[in-house]
């Protein structure tokens, strides 16, 4: 099989035209590109998320998909900021670019146009911060470096393990009880977060700690920086990429948005593993309604099929 | 060193001889060969009338591999059979063979794992290293990674196969099953043009088709398509060829050209985020499905535009054989893992990541 060169698909407009200092590539996905740009001032920043077209895909069936998932995106996320949600606020979106103008032609026309659309984007708030992912290993690096006891055998972040203090790096027991106080007042407000999601009538369906932001925290700036100091947890809890959510008030389709974060948790984080039962905390605190979610969990952790998938 | 391998899990029986030269060339192929049950139009194949074909092949086709390989039994090391996942009753029938032969021969037994065996055969075939592997045949759908010492499933169908549902549809069009039935939808799809609505069913990384095969059938009963072809089927088809696509009624060509699109676009999405989820650039595509050649097509384009490559393979490999559990079983071998008699058991759930890759690192 051939391999050519790809470049990417140039910006559509009205982006087309906006100087490359003001576009940043942020990430590249399976789905879309995230760029960083700007909205009506050059102060003030935005999150741009392109989904370009598929070309493996069927012209018809493409721009169906593409429609039909950046306008569920834009609409569960206008339904969260209506419902006091952390959340980006939707600033624009073009489900067809190139074509809103003539979008009752219908989409197989014959000839040259083959039917297929330009792809589409949604434009939305810049949540100033930092992903709790890089948040919690940040913390777990320092956690390490500084409890890692004489005979090297630190495993996890027991409480109250008995550790060999030794220098004035290492940490006090009672200090790590202050630390772990930290992240566990980090993760009930992770739980209360998507408590106050699920009770506004949404799903998020890949639910990570990349996809959560502390907004206000400190992105390191370099790799290495900012080791030696525990991160600052303080901020609120903003929830992000809703990709593939989907509007559901049914215990069975929130129960499965936990246990994708308990996965994503589990495999990302597996020193802090231990702490997750405080997201499920401050998820029951969060709403009505949370407990027969939290029983449903229990069932959906038994199924066989998903137990030996790793996430 | 060379190992014989037993297939036998759907309706195809295969017997195939590996060998890996001891000074450390590339394994070779000896022998594959391999007979299939063939039910006519409309049918699927009953566990029952499978396993009586594989019994009444077996024998043949082994002795029938050893002239082609031009060895004799003596040269052998190891017989290799399928352990699992498949029908029970066809996999028995190559079990009791394999017993037969390690009796007969005085030779170690090893039992494969069917999806193994293909992922080893593809790497082999492929040269691709460590590729994301996406696995389609008639009785499984899976996207696979390797990550310390297991096969790792990703994503998969929530309930049945894509084969299986191409097959199944392919019984409601009383399409041909020779030499297979997913093979002649690709053809008869090659024809269609129209692309008629039919369920999208992604679920995160995992995929669903029931769905889909449950409209698509319905589809075929609204236009009066299920069931035996007419003689005036060719002028029908020609119909669907006319400008106005829009308001044409769809013809068995567009019915199947629209399942390919739709189901094979599902797979293609859940590759792509396994890819992006393990940061691989190369697709390793297995199993009977993995010889479509839409398919092979999309993936193509998909793995260009992240900057990598597809590996694929054609019928003699995609589709199951034996030859692919004489390399499996015979990587197995080498690491030390042989299967006593009296664990030589098959069974019909068999998932992938219960076997431990002792060969790789």
């Amino acid at each position: 099989m051939t391999t050519e060169t790809y470049t990417p698909p140039p910006l559509p407009p009205p982006f087309h035209n906006t100087p490359s200092h003001q576009m940043h590539l942020i990430t590249q996905g399976a789905e879309a590109h995230l760029y960083k740009t700007t909205y009506l001032s050059p102060s003030t920043p935005a999150a741009l998320k392109i989904r370009p077209t598929k070309p493996y895909r069927h012209p018809i069936l493409d721009r169906r998909l593409t429609r039909a998932r950046v306008l569920q995106e834009a609409r569960c996320l206008v339904r969260l900021v209506r419902e006091g949600v952390n959340v980006p606020a939707v600033l624009a979106v073009d489900w067809d670019i190139n074509n809103t103008n003539n979008n009752h032609n219908g989409g197989a026309g014959g000839g040259a146009d083959d039917g297929r659309g330009n792809g589409a984007w949604i434009l939305m708030e810049w949540i100033e911060g930092c992903v709790v992912r890089v948040v919690i290993q940040r913390w777990e690096r320092y956690i390490k470096s500084r409890s890692a006891s004489a005979s090297g055998g630190s495993s996890g972040v027991g409480v109250g393990a008995k550790r060999q203090v030794d220098g004035e790096v290492k940490l006090q027991d009672n200090e790590i009880e202050e630390e772990e106080k930290k992240v566990k007042g980090l993760l009930r407000r992770v739980g209360a977060a998507v408590g106050a999601l699920h009770k506004a009538g949404v799903v998020h369906g890949d639910l990570t700690t990349s996809n959560l932001i502390l907004r206000g925290a400190e992105e390191p700036a370099a790799e290495g920086d900012g080791e030696g100091v525990s991160p600052d947890m303080q901020g609120e809890v903003v929830l992000i990429d809703f990709g593939l959510a989907s509007q559901s008030i049914q215990d069975e389709d929130r129960a499965v948005d936990l246990y994708v974060l308990e996965r994503a948790f589990g495999s990302t984080h597996p020193r802090t593993e231990p702490l997750f039962g405080e997201v499920l905390e401050g998820y029951r605190a969060s709403y009505r309604g949370s407990g027969s979610v939290l029983k449903r969990l229990e069932d959906v952790r038994m199924r066989g099929r998903k137990r030996s998938m790793i996430g | 060193m060379i190992s014989i391998g037993l297939e036998s899990s759907a309706n195809k029986l295969g017997v195939g001889i590996m060998v890996h030269p001891d000074d450390g060339k590339p394994p070779q192929v000896l022998a594959n060969v391999r007979h299939t049950y063939v039910t006519p139009p409309g049918e699927g194949f009953l566990p029952k009338d499978t396993a009586r074909h594989h019994r009444a092949w077996v024998v043949k086709l082994v002795k029938k591999a050893l002239r082609e390989a031009q060895i004799s039994p003596k040269d052998v090391d190891c017989i290799c059979f399928t352990k699992g996942p498949g029908m029970g009753a066809p996999l028995q029938s190559a079990a009791i063979a394999a017993r037969m032969l390690s009796l007969l021969w005085g030779k170690e037994l090893v039992g494969v794992n069917h999806c193994v065996g293909h992922i080893e055969m593809g790497r082999l075939i492929t040269g691709a290293t460590n590729p994301v592997v996406l696995y389609v045949s008639g009785g499984n759908t899976q996207v696979i990674a390797y990550s310390s010492q297991r096969y790792r499933i990703f994503g998969e169908t929530l309930d049945i196969a894509v084969g299986n549902c191409l097959d199944r549809f392919a019984r409601t069009l009383r399409i041909s099953n020779d030499p297979a039935p997913g093979y002649n939808i690709e053809q008869l799809a090659k024809k269609g043009r129209k692309l008629v609505d039919l369920p999208y069913t992604v679920k995160g990384m995992d995929i669903s088709m029931s769905g889909i095969l449950a409209a698509i059938d319905g589809l075929a009963v609204q236009y009066g398509l299920d069931g035996d072809w007419n003689d005036d089927e060719d002028v029908a088809n020609n119909a669907s060829t006319s400008d106005d696509l829009e308001n044409a009624k769809p013809t068995r060509a567009d019915l199947c050209f629209s399942l390919q699109e739709t189901v094979y676009s599902m797979l293609v999405e859940i590759t792509e985020r396994a890819m992006a989820h393990v940061g691989s650039k190369d697709v390793l595509i297995v199993g009977g499905v993995g010889c479509n050649e839409r398919l092979q097509e999309m993936m193509g384009i998909m793995a260009r535009d992240r900057g990598g490559t597809i590996h694929a393979t054609d019928e003699r490999f995609c589709i199951d054989n034996g030859i692919m559990i004489a390399q499996a079983g015979l990587l197995a071998y080498k690491s030390g893992s042989t299967t006593a008699l009296k664990d030589s058991t098959c069974t019909q759930r068999f998932r992938t990541d219960d076997v431990f890759v002792k060969w790789r690192d």
